[in-house]
């Protein structure tokens, strides 16, 4: 049994144990919850990276409800069309699009689905959108605070209606930190997808309208930067006086749900025309 | 062992010592079984050839007090059920609002164009009631399920026992003396269901719901109805005991020789 084991190391050689640490690869981006010496956390900016591979997904805030719109790559002609859902319903009223890691996305949206259940059981009524996204932004945050565990590879855009606040659009990231949008995007796309959406008249329009904008945004996000990829295009809304017979707990107010596959493939034939239209440089087949 | 109830299946105090009953003297009130305090009385429901009639009155009762007279006791659950509660409106304000309601949330996160059926909503509103009986907490309700369910009128009854049984047509509480006979005389079996028309069914799910009116002391005139099609659910929410008889009245007089 080696005594010097329990024996202090000599003084210096502790001191230099470790080189001095300034940025990147140089120690502070192995742990969560680590600062490095200019205040950043390392392990919460690679999961920002993970997020930033995902496919885009966009959420647009209207006058009259709220429109999320996922690009979904497909990795192989043999998944069944439509399956492998996206965007999640969280209560009723409000829907999750995320961006990342997809496991991350379902472990996240089951925890939004517990926060609205506990609501629901406290105060009898829908959660507000708010009170959700802020509910969120916390426990993503709850990730960046151990080295146990690592940060969300998501970022999560929360849209619905409330009573008090009409629609709310969302967007919770990797670090925790959610802000309201009149727009917002997420994923590989997400410099041009914003880039457009900066351009719309928000949050003025119909969600009439933001769907046949979403469909040309998510067409347009993809040819910009994974063209060579197959995608299918997922679309939900939720929208004010849309009342479905299902819709027996939240009567009156906006239900989250597909956006009806007519509307879609509509949008989805305006968006190809103005992919053709705009794009002649890069001519298709 | 003795003739007297008190000793029966005691073990022998010769043998085994005396019996520790202090348990059975808790300075504790019991903290399990309740019993029922804001009340509402029966809910009576027919089937018919298409679908399924089913009303209850809204009334809620504190003891004898006709305490809250709007209270709606028939609940949509999903697209083609109804379910109707007696007994204890915080209990069925427990499974109306919370129960259900989240169950419909959850069923609905799958998004598999699947939805809860009449059946379904029914076996496991039997499993909850039958859960908590078992726990020695009730919830003190006997509830009529009511929809259209694989292409059939579906009705069943469920209650604080977790008692389950099935009839094409079903009463609870006071209904269950009163509002049955007259069901039974328009559809005494299944076979029956076939012949009546919809029509036929609201008629004698109102005429019942007058009887129980002029008999039951816990009843109101005021009561909903709802009808459960293959299509929908149509609800009357103001329904009132109409065509009542009164008139006779005039003519008794004392409790036997008195004339005037």
């Amino acid at each position: 049994m080696p005594s010097s084991v329990l024996q202090p190391l000599p003084l210096q050689e502790s001191i230099h144990h470790f080189p001095v640490m300034t940025s990147i690869g140089t120690g502070y981006d192995l742990s969560n919850s680590v600062f490095s010496p200019d205040g950043r956390n390392f392990q919460v900016e690679y999961a920002t990276k993970a997020v930033e591979n995902g496919g885009t997904a966009i959420g647009i805030r209207c006058k009259d409800g709220v429109v999320l719109a996922v690009e979904k790559l497909i990795g192989s002609k043999l998944l069944v069309l439509g399956s492998n859902k996206r965007i999640a319903s969280v209560d009723s009223h409000i829907g999750i699009a995320c961006s990342g890691l997809i496991p991350d996305a379902r472990h996240f949206t089951s925890r939004a689905r517990s926060e609205a259940s506990n609501w629901r059981k406290l105060y009898r009524s829908p959660i507000p959108i708010s009170s959700m996204a802020d509910a969120m932004g916390g426990y993503a945050q709850a990730y960046t605070l151990y080295s146990s565990v690592r940060p969300f590879g998501v970022t999560a855009i929360i849209g619905g209606m409330d009573e008090a606040g009409g629609p709310g659009l969302w967007m919770v990231e990797p670090s925790g930190v959610g802000w309201g949008y009149f727009g917002a995007a997420t994923g590989r796309g997400r410099q041009a997808a914003k880039a457009e959406l900066e351009k719309l008249p928000l949050p003025n329009i119909t969600v009439e309208e933001a769907v046949r904008q979403a469909a040309r945004i998510i067409y347009f996000a993809h040819d910009d930067n994974s063209k060579d990829k197959d995608f299918e295009l997922e679309m939900t809304w939720v929208r004010l006086e849309k009342g479905s017979a299902e819709d027996a707990a939240v009567k009156g107010w906006g239900k989250h749900e597909e956006v009806p596959k007519e509307l879609v493939a509509e949008a989805e034939r305006l968006a190809k025309e103005s992919m053709e239209g705009g794009g002649d440089e890069e001519m298709e087949e | 062992m003795n003739h007297l109830p008190e000793a029966w299946g005691r073990p022998r105090n010769d043998v085994y010592g005396t019996y520790d009953a202090s348990y059975l003297q808790s300075s504790m009130p019991n903290q399990h079984t309740q019993s029922p305090i804001v009340t509402g009385t029966s809910v009576v429901a027919l089937k018919f050839n298409g679908g399924v009639v089913i009303a209850a009155d809204n009334l809620a009762s504190y003891g004898s007090l006709a305490r809250f007279t709007n209270v709606e006791r028939l609940k949509q659950v999903g697209t083609h059920t109804v379910v109707g509660a007696g007994g204890d409106i915080s209990d069925m304000q427990y499974l109306h609002e919370k129960l259900l309601d989240s169950l419909i949330i959850k069923e609905e996160y799958q998004n598999d164009g699947h939805h809860l059926r009449a059946s379904h909503i029914y076996r496991y509103l039997s499993k909850v009631l039958y859960q908590r009986r078992c726990k020695f907490d009730p919830l003190w309700n006997t509830l009529l399920v009511a929809g259209w369910d694989d292409g059939k009128p579906f009705l069943a009854s469920a209650d604080l026992l977790g008692t389950t049984f099935s009839a094409p047509a079903l009463a609870t509480g006071f209904g269950a003396h009163l509002a049955v006979p007259l069901l039974r005389r328009v559809c005494p079996d299944e076979a029956a269901v076939e012949n009546i028309t919809r029509e036929q069914a609201v008629d004698t799910i109102e005429e019942c719901m007058k009887v129980l009116f002029y008999r039951d002391a816990r009843s109101l005139s005021k009561y909903s109805l709802a009808i459960i099609t293959g299509k929908d659910v149509e609800g009357a929410a103001e329904c009132e005991a109409k065509n009542q008889s009164w008139k006779f009245a005039e003519g008794i007089r004392g409790y036997g020789t008195q004339v005037v």
